[in-house]
């Protein structure tokens, strides 16, 4: 260690030159020689145990009769699974469409419920900061309550505990029904809704009315710079990206039509199933994340000094306009870091999934097919690799936002 | 004043009247009512609304767990009241819960330990104890080593108990307490190493941390059992236990790092700065004037990742280990008591030994926050 320096050593005085104002230090003495040896040191083994750990592999492997390399991702997979939204799948299907299959789904509960979880969170956060006392004590018995009980117990909760013994379809429809809407122990069912020829005018206006909103917020921003008026661009936006296309909607004269699933002797059939599976583990994700991202919300406003408040106030703000111009703004500089790692742990936990065998990365192909090759060297590094990419995007998008509204000073 | 001054006794009273009280309407249960549930009609629409959520999940709650749930009996009764809960099932597979397969003549051992367990903590809590910081020596460095011998055997004439018969709530605390133990001292090594002027060192440190902060714990856990075995030589063999407490040690003390490196931000320069004018080489700087003043400032974040640890021990049950949860899972698919309500009551007491748990280690976290957070409070 660095500090177990021999003291005795006498520094060398003899030598000196008239024009240097301190000896040369001994090797030992010279904290840049030192770090250098330390830093060699590291490396060297590192670099050991690198080789050490490689080595053993290719002799287990070996041992094992299992060959290196990504081949097994064109064999045929061989087996089913329950829902593969977006990609073609069949169990002749190769190892690599099971990889994007597992990909997708992993990333539509992530998406989701990162986007629920926030508006939970943010719900609750200003309703545990609410003067209502009841509302104030309900928000804080949600937070402490779910907070401190394992996701794991909540997922299975839901799952085998809730939703497993709803009714079966047959013990909900008779033969022949035509199904609407039905929570069963199949799934959530329901309707299909079909585009009719003219549908696609409906999304031309709803992206047309996103990119004019666009346009208008800008417009509104520079102008109120210019001139100080301000202009209602949450109006206008509700206006242009929902009432303008459900007026190309209904003009075209509503060219939708909701298939219902249909129950046959046995089964239902048609319609759009959303699984259980997927159910229970977006509702403890959400419910669980939620409770955290309230309290980041709660203590992020409590952040904002009160003298901010008062100031507010003072110059006469209206309520509303206090929170969302004064308040809210600062808070956020609090919020947004936690709040990143709520987001990367909700998608890092979405990886429990294969507790109760929804399709996700984690469970089709660091398990399935995992179990099926053997390949766990190829497989592990592919599955970590995917969920570093994720949190790396996801944070490099945040701090992105962060540096947006971080506080900008001289 | 002198008497004539004085006004006739009766028209005006002599001394102070007492205080009357405030107006029903500004103080008073009805007024409180008003300024905190009905103050505006948004608010009276909230509260009528939270009222409805209070009435809607508390009762049936609380009858379904307490007032007409299954307290004695067995099965049967259980079977005869299958819409409240069966705490009979717990009562009946309670030993199982707490210790897993330990067999039963050997679980004082694993009481020796739970007792250990609880003064250390008890001790540690109250701020009078004397001697804390020995007693804090006592519990990291001793304890685990008792506990180890006690609990696996092999020594002192106790019989080997392998770590296969291990489990339930046992097998839950262990495995939190040795990854928080361990990842105590990796973290702060990787904490300082982050922070290291050394180029190397620091590009290091920063990728093991965020390698493991990266990565789902139910990755670490696979790793430990599928990969582990890959790296080690043919015939090194660690048992499923130790692998995945290594796994989650690993894991941990990538977040305890972050955590200490918090803690050494917040140490103003000076501190090092006049460290190092005494001379204090690197190591004894740390040791001697920053460590302890860091460590201190992250003692709640330290607790808060304790309970987030403790939390995810339930994911072992998916490499097959049999914790607290992993057990109650099990039990449920007894056919014995294949209730309706039975998943139920087990979920609920899984939830509420580790609700109570959390809580009180929050608890215990924000107390302490709010020592150390002296004069900012508004």
């Amino acid at each position: 260690m660095s500090d177990s320096n021999p003291r005795a050593v006498a520094a060398p005085h003899t030598m000196r030159e008239p024009g240097s104002s301190a000896p040369a230090p001994s090797f030992w003495r010279d904290p840049a020689k030192r770090a250098l040896v330390w830093q060699v040191l590291l490396i060297a083994v590192l670099a050991f145990l690198a080789w050490r750990i490689f080595d053993n592999t290719v002799t287990n492997m070996a041992a094992r009769g299992l060959t290196s390399g990504f081949g097994f991702l064109s064999t045929s997979a061989g087996f089913g699974i329950i829902t593969t939204p977006f990609i073609e799948y069949a169990e002749t299907s190769d190892y690599l469409t099971v990889f994007w299959v597992g990909l997708v789904n992993t990333l539509i509960v992530a998406v989701i419920g990162c986007v629920l979880a926030l508006l939970l969170g943010f719900v609750i956060g200003i309703a545990r900061l609410s003067k209502n006392w009841l509302v104030q004590k309900v928000a804080t018995v949600y937070i402490e309550l779910f907070r401190n009980i394992p996701l794991l117990l909540q997922i299975l909760f839901w799952y085998s505990a809730v939703l497993a013994p709803l009714p079966g379809p047959r013990d909900l429809h008779a033969s022949g029904d035509d199904v609407y809407l039905s929570l069963n122990n199949r799934g959530l069912i329901l309707a299909e809704p079909i585009g009719q020829p003219g549908f696609q005018y409906v999304w031309y206006a709803f992206f047309a009315g996103i990119v004019l909103t666009w346009l208008t917020s800008r417009w509104a921003r520079a102008r109120q710079m210019r001139t100080g008026q301000q202009f209602p661009v949450l109006l206008a936006a509700l206006v242009l990206i929902v009432v303008l296309p459900l007026v190309v909607f209904f003009t075209l004269g509503s060219p939708i039509v909701f298939e219902p699933a249909v129950m046959s002797r046995f089964a239902l059939g048609g319609g759009v199933t959303i699984i259980p599976e997927f159910i229970a583990l977006l509702l403890a994700l959400v419910i669980y994340t939620a409770a955290f991202i309230a309290e980041i919300v709660r203590a992020g406003i409590q952040a904002v000094s009160h003298g901010q408040t008062e100031a507010g106030l003072a110059l006469g703000i209206k309520p509303n306009h206090r929170m969302r111009l004064v308040v809210v703004p600062q808070a956020m500089r609090v919020i947004v870091p936690p709040l990143t790692s709520q987001f990367l742990n909700l998608t890092k936990n979405s990886s429990l999934a294969t507790a109760i065998a929804y399709p996700d990365l984690f469970a089709v192909f660091a398990g399935t097919t995992l179990n099926q090759t053997g390949q766990a060297v190829e497989i592990m590094a592919m599955t970590l690799a995917v969920y570093l990419t994720l949190s790396l995007v996801t944070s490099g998008f945040m701090n992105w936002y962060n540096a947006r509204i971080a506080l900008v000073e001289r | 004043m002198n008497d004539q001054a004085m006004p006739r006794a009766g028209s005006v009273n002599a001394g102070d009247l007492p205080d009357k009280p405030a107006p029903g309407a500004s103080a008073g249960p009805v007024a409180w009512l008003r300024d905190n549930l009905f103050s505006s009609v948004g608010n009276t629409v909230l509260t009528l609304l939270g009222l409805a959520l209070v009435l809607l999940t508390v009762p049936p709650v609380v009858g379904w767990a307490i007032t007409s749930a299954n307290w004695t009996g067995g099965a049967d009764a259980c079977r005869a009241n299958p819409g409240a809960a069966c705490w009979p099932f717990v009562t009946a597979r309670w030993e199982q819960f707490v210790y897993g397969f330990y067999p039963a003549a050997e679980r004082w051992r694993v009481n020796i330990v739970l007792a250990l367990l609880l003064v250390g903590i008890v001790l540690l809590a109250i701020e009078r104890t004397p001697g804390r910081r020995w007693i804090g020596l006592f519990m990291v460095v001793v304890f685990p080593i008792v506990s180890f011998v006690l609990l696996y055997g092999g020594s002192f004439g106790l019989p080997v108990v392998e770590t296969a018969r291990w489990g339930g709530f046992m097998l839950t605390l262990v495995i939190a307490l040795s990854g928080i133990v361990a990842s105590l001292p990796i973290g702060i090594v990787l904490a300082l190493g982050r922070r290291s002027e050394m180029p190397v060192v620091r590009l290091a440190c920063t990728l093991f941390i965020e390698f493991w902060r990266g990565i789902p714990l139910v990755a670490v856990l696979f790793m430990a059992s599928v990969m582990f075995p890959l790296f080690l030589p043919a015939d090194v063999t660690f048992d499923q236990l130790l692998r995945a407490v290594i796994g989650v040690a690993l894991f941990a003390s990538a977040y305890m790092a972050e955590v200490v490196r918090g803690g050494l931000q917040a140490i103003p320069k000076g501190q090092y700065e006049g460290a190092m004018a005494l001379g204090l080489p690197y190591w004894r700087m740390m040791r001697l004037i920053v460590l302890p003043q860091a460590l201190k400032i992250v003692i709640p974040g330290i607790v808060n990742t304790f309970i987030g640890l403790f939390k995810d021990t339930t994911l072992v049950l998916i490499i097959g280990l049999l914790d607290l949860l992993g057990i109650v899972q099990a039990s449920i698919n007894d056919p014995n008591w294949s209730i309706q309500s039975v998943p139920y009551t087990g979920y609920a007491f899984v939830a509420i030994v580790f609700w109570v748990c959390c809580y009180a280690m929050a608890r215990y976290s924000r107390y302490i926050e709010a020592k150390l957070h002296t004069g900012h409070a508004r």
